[in-house]
C-alpha cells in the first residue's frame, strides 16, 4: 500500500497520538500525519495540505466533528478525501447522522487497532 | 434541555452499578491493555490529586468523575501513549480522555439514551485541597478499581 497523508482531529492530544500509532499497527503506512484539535482548525489544515484520509472525533470545542463533516463537504479540495468518525458517542442517530453529513467510516471508542484496521482499510480501496 | 424523567426514575429502580462496572473495565482494558475488577471502596479510598470530569446533559443529567493519585494519572498516561507523558498537561489529557470513554460507553450501554444524551468536553482538576459540590445531587454510583495496585475511583452523580 502506498503511504498515506492523514489529518487527525481530536481535541485530545494523547488521542490523536493513540489514533497514530493505532493506524501504524493497523499495517498503514504514513506519509505525513497532520493534527488538528477542533473542526475549525481541521478545515484551515483541509485546505493547507494534500491528504488521503481524515480521521474526526465529534465531541470538540469551536466546532463539533459533525459540523466539520457538513463543512468539509463544501470545499472542492475534501472531494473524494474519506473521513472516518472516531468518537465516544455512539448512537445510532450519531451514526446516521454522520453518514449523512458525508462521513464514510465510525469508529466507537473505545477501539482496538483491529477496529481501525477494519473500519479504515475498506474506505481507502483496500482489503481489511 | 430538560431532564428526562423516565431516565431520573430508571436511575432510582434500575442498578447501574454494574453496567459503569462493565463499562470502567472495557475501557481499562482495551486502551491500557490491562484487565482491572472493582473492590471494596470503603477500603481503597484513591489520594485524589487528578480529578477528570465530564458533564452528562439531556436524556441523563449529571456528571462523571474519575480520581486518582498523580502517580496512578502518570501510570495510565503512560500506559496509553505507551511511553512517559512528557508533562502534566499530558497525564491531565489521558486522564480525561480515559473519563470520556467511560461516560460514553456507559451511556451506550443504557438502552434507550441514544443521541438525548450529550456529553461535554472533559475537564481536569490537579491538587488534592478542593471540594466538588455538584448541582447533580441526586442518587450516586461508584466503583472503585486497582490499577497497578493503586486506587481508582469512579463516580457517576445523577440529578434527581
Amino acid at each position: 500500500m502506498d503511504k498515506i497523508r492523514a489529518l487527525i482531529v481530536d481535541d485530545s492530544s494523547v488521542m490523536r497520538k493513540i489514533i497514530e500509532r493505532s493506524l501504524r499497527q493497523a499495517g498503514i503506512e504514513l506519509d505525513k500525519v497532520v493534527e488538528a484539535s477542533n473542526g475549525a482548525e481541521a478545515l484551515t489544515a483541509l485546505q493547507a495540505n494534500t491528504l488521503d484520509l481524515i480521521l474526526c472525533d465529534i465531541n470538540m470545542p469551536v466546532m463539533d466533528g459533525l459540523e466539520f463533516v457538513r463543512e468539509a463537504a463544501k470545499l472542492e479540495c475534501a472531494k473524494g478525501v474519506p473521513i472516518v468518525m472516531i468518537t465516544t458517542e455512539g448512537s445510532e442517530a450519531h451514526v446516521v447522522q454522520a453518514l449523512t453529513a458525508g462521513a464514510r467510516g465510525y469508529i466507537r471508542k473505545p477501539f482496538t487497532a483491529d477496529q481501525v484496521k477494519e473500519h479504515v482499510l475498506p474506505v481507502l480501496g483496500k482489503k481489511p | 434541555m430538560s431532564t428526562d424523567t423516565s431516565f431520573v426514575t430508571r436511575s432510582k429502580e434500575e442498578n447501574w452499578l454494574p453496567v459503569l462496572e462493565l463499562a470502567v473495565e472495557e475501557v481499562f482494558e482495551i486502551m491500557l491493555g490491562c484487565r482491572v475488577k472493582p473492590v471494596a471502596p470503603a477500603e481503597h479510598t484513591p489520594n485524589g490529586e487528578f480529578t477528570a470530569m465530564i458533564g452528562l446533559a439531556g436524556a441523563l443529567c449529571g456528571i462523571l468523575t474519575v480520581c486518582c493519585s498523580a502517580t496512578t494519572a502518570g501510570q495510565i498516561a503512560k500506559s496509553m501513549l505507551g511511553d512517559a507523558a512528557k508533562s502534566a498537561d499530558e497525564v491531565g489529557d489521558a486522564l480525561g480522555e480515559v473519563c470520556n470513554m467511560i461516560a460514553g460507553n456507559f451511556k451506550n450501554k443504557l438502552a434507550g439514551t441514544d443521541e438525548r444524551c450529550m456529553l461535554s468536553v472533559p475537564s481536569v482538576v490537579s491538587g488534592g485541597e478542593y471540594s466538588l459540590h455538584s448541582l447533580a445531587a441526586g442518587n450516586a454510583v461508584e466503583t472503585v478499581l486497582l490499577f497497578e495496585g493503586a486506587p481508582v475511583a469512579v463516580r457517576l452523580q445523577l440529578q434527581s
